[in-house]
């Protein structure tokens, strides 16, 4: 074997070196910088080791709102998922009504986050909003999710599951209408249930799709930021202070570089494990 | 057992898609259905099968009136095109589904997948999912599918179209083996002349929602009963010309010949591989001009120009033929098929 060894062959990545080093590298790099130093202002670092780490890992706060964020995964997880399925169930297959029900579906994704964070924030006004004078005055429930927790949290899942549950539609639905109608007939000839054809027919066929429905959300429910935010602030009290939220509470609300570094890196670390774990397991025996 | 139908038609949308059919299919043999893509053969299977929606006629089977009644009440098995199958069940539970359903005790079960299992030889699959077989192996676990389950009537479309050209003849040899001695209606549906001769059985030739012919395989091959059956039932297609014939002279174009027909105007037809490019006995000479030529295995296919229609002819071996350049070929009119003009055949004979 006769190998040219041509150096220029570097030219050719550098480009995507320079990307990945920008966009994900330094950036990263300046954050594992912070967690294993301390810091008295003045740009003099401390070395401190695995210390933030530790007061992370052991800190009741850190605990609270990481509990907070599982269970609002959890919840949203629990309601979009099965809610878009059945949603894209319902959706016609063809027809005019098609593109219809598509951009009915598509436009809640297209609101900006902070947008959609406002305008759930005044609709759900006890005293001027929509939602929420309704809710007092004509249902009459007591809300005021300025003030109750579970009234915040019933806030801020209603405005994920409005936000959200069209891209789980949107992906469901991509995967039922590429399933041939010789599947429908087969089971119409054997005589299956509707609950068979779900179970059987519809769901296999939507499982790859579906990963990627679970995977998205679950990602970017757990690092929520600019909804809650703009929605509660992470109030009342510490009720909705999800992980994102306190972790820019104690970078710039504190100026806690070194802890709030180490918080960044478990944060990480765990939604890529989730991650990982969950489509390893979702996929370990596709073709 | 017999599957019966009545002057079924199918409308969509005010169009008649499936004009009146009138078909007696009976077990013990094949029943093909043999028309090109868009014939309507799908449609056609699709309303035995009760899928489609029937707009008048009726359908009998085994002497009662299926009619308007749910598929899953008609007892039948369909095979599609594409390889239909269960994903996430193995291949033991695809063959064993529409038994489970139907209520079937489960030491029956047992046997019966098996024994349809030994027959397509997926004995040493039986534990596989779809996804871990062959194009080949999952087609013959939806026939499994058909097999096992006690059907009454069975639909195959196009089943082996989908298959590699080993797999088809392999399978298309077994096909009639596996249906023989089950006493159900067998409907096959396929859009290759040949398949239809190697199957045998009976024939039901299918154009533009229409069944123009029905009958044994065989006599429909040699009597074509016009001149669009005769071009359904002829890959390639048929060569036709117009014939005049007057004082027992046939003429097509330059080409003459002693015919026993009463004086008119024909549509003479003959088969590509009844047109040869060397002389015969009581051959006519067809001067062309080759315009193109395949080498397919053993046969030779020239292209050529015949008084400016396009025919073909079909020959055993390998032929010098030049393109472009002008050749004679040779036919026996005796081999050919006359239409008259309103497209019914023409028997000779003054």
């Amino acid at each position: 074997m006769n190998k040219t060894w041509n150096q220029k062959a570097w030219l050719l990545v550098l480009p995507v070196v320079l990307l990945v080093a920008f966009n994900a590298l330094v950036p990263m790099m300046t954050v594992v910088n912070y967690s294993v130093q301390e810091t008295f202002g003045n740009n003099t670092f401390f070395w401190s080791g695995l210390q933030w780490f530790e007061q992370i890992l052991t800190s009741e706060r850190f605990h609270a709102a990481l509990g907070r964020q599982v269970l609002f995964t959890s919840i949203i997880l629990l309601i979009e998922v099965p809610l878009g399925v059945a949603i894209a169930l319902c959706m016609p297959k063809k027809g005019v009504w098609v593109p219809v029900c598509l951009v009915l579906m598509a436009l809640p994704m297209l609101i900006p986050w902070n947008v959609v964070g406002s305008m759930w924030n005044i609709m759900a006004l006890p005293d001027i909003g929509l939602l929420g004078y309704f809710l007092n005055e004509v249902v009459g429930w007591q809300f005021d999710y300025t003030q109750d927790p579970i009234d915040a949290w019933v806030t801020i899942i209603a405005m994920d599951v409005w936000h959200w549950t069209s891209l789980v539609v949107l992906l469901a639905y991509a995967g039922l209408v590429s399933i041939p109608d010789a599947y429908y007939q087969a089971a119409e000839i054997d005589g299956a249930s509707r609950w068979a054809v779900f179970r059987h027919i519809q769901l296999p066929k939507m499982k790859s799709v579906l990963t990627i429905a679970i995977l998205l959300r679950f990602i970017d429910s757990f690092n929520i930021y600019t909804e809650p935010f703009t929605l509660t602030g992470g109030g009342p009290g510490n009720a909705t202070t999800l992980l994102s939220i306190d972790l820019v509470k104690i970078a710039l609300g504190q100026f806690d570089l070194g802890p709030a570094g180490a918080m960044s890196l478990i944060y990480f670390a765990i939604t890529l494990l989730v991650s990982w774990l969950f489509y390893t397991l979702m996929t370990r025996n596709d073709p | 057992m017999t599957l019966r139908l009545e002057a079924i038609t199918k409308v969509v949308e005010g169009r008649t898609h499936i004009k009146p059919t009138t078909l007696e299919l009976h077990p013990g043999r094949f029943n093909v259905l043999l028309g090109p893509t868009g014939a309507g053969k799908t449609s056609l299977i699709k309303m035995m099968a009760g899928l489609d929606p029937i707009a008048s006629g009726k359908v009998i089977l085994d002497g009662e009136d299926v009619t308007r009644r749910n598929p899953q009440k008609r007892r039948i098995s369909l095979v599609h095109q594409f390889f239909v199958n269960y994903p996430h069940m193995t291949v033991f539970e695809n063959i064993a589904s529409p038994l489970r359903v139907a209520g079937v005790p489960k030491s029956e079960i047992q046997g019966r997948v098996e024994a349809a299992a030994d027959v397509l030889k997926l004995r040493p699959m039986l534990d596989r999912r779809p996804h871990e077989l062959s194009g080949g192996q999952q087609q013959r676990t939806a026939l499994a599918r058909a097999i096992a389950k006690d059907s009454r009537a069975v639909f195959l479309d196009e089943p082996l179209a989908n298959l590699d050209y080993k797999l088809r003849e392999e399978l298309r040899e077994q096909l009639p083996d596996l249906f023989a001695g089950r006493g159900a209606v067998v409907v096959y549906a396929t859009s290759e002349p040949e398949e239809a001769l190697l199957l045998g059985g009976e024939t039901a030739l299918m154009e533009d929602g229409h069944v123009r012919q029905f009958g044994p395989t065989a006599d429909i091959y040699r009597a074509p009963a016009s001149l669009a059956a005769a071009r359904t039932f002829s890959d390639p297609p048929i060569n036709a010309a117009p014939v005049t014939v007057s004082g027992g002279t046939a003429r097509m174009g330059s080409a003459t010949w002693a015919a026993a027909r009463a004086d008119g105007d024909y549509t003479f037809a003959i088969r590509p591989h009844h047109v040869l490019p060397q002389p015969m006995a009581n051959g006519v000479a067809l001067e062309g001009t080759v315009a193109v030529t395949e080498l397919s295995g053993s046969e030779s296919s020239a292209h050529f120009d015949l008084d400016g229609r396009p025919w073909v002819s079909l020959a055993h071996g390998v032929h010098p033929y030049r393109v472009g350049e002008p050749h004679t070929f040779h036919m026996d009119p005796a081999d050919g098929f006359w239409f008259g003009p309103d497209g019914a055949p023409v028997q000779e004979g003054r």
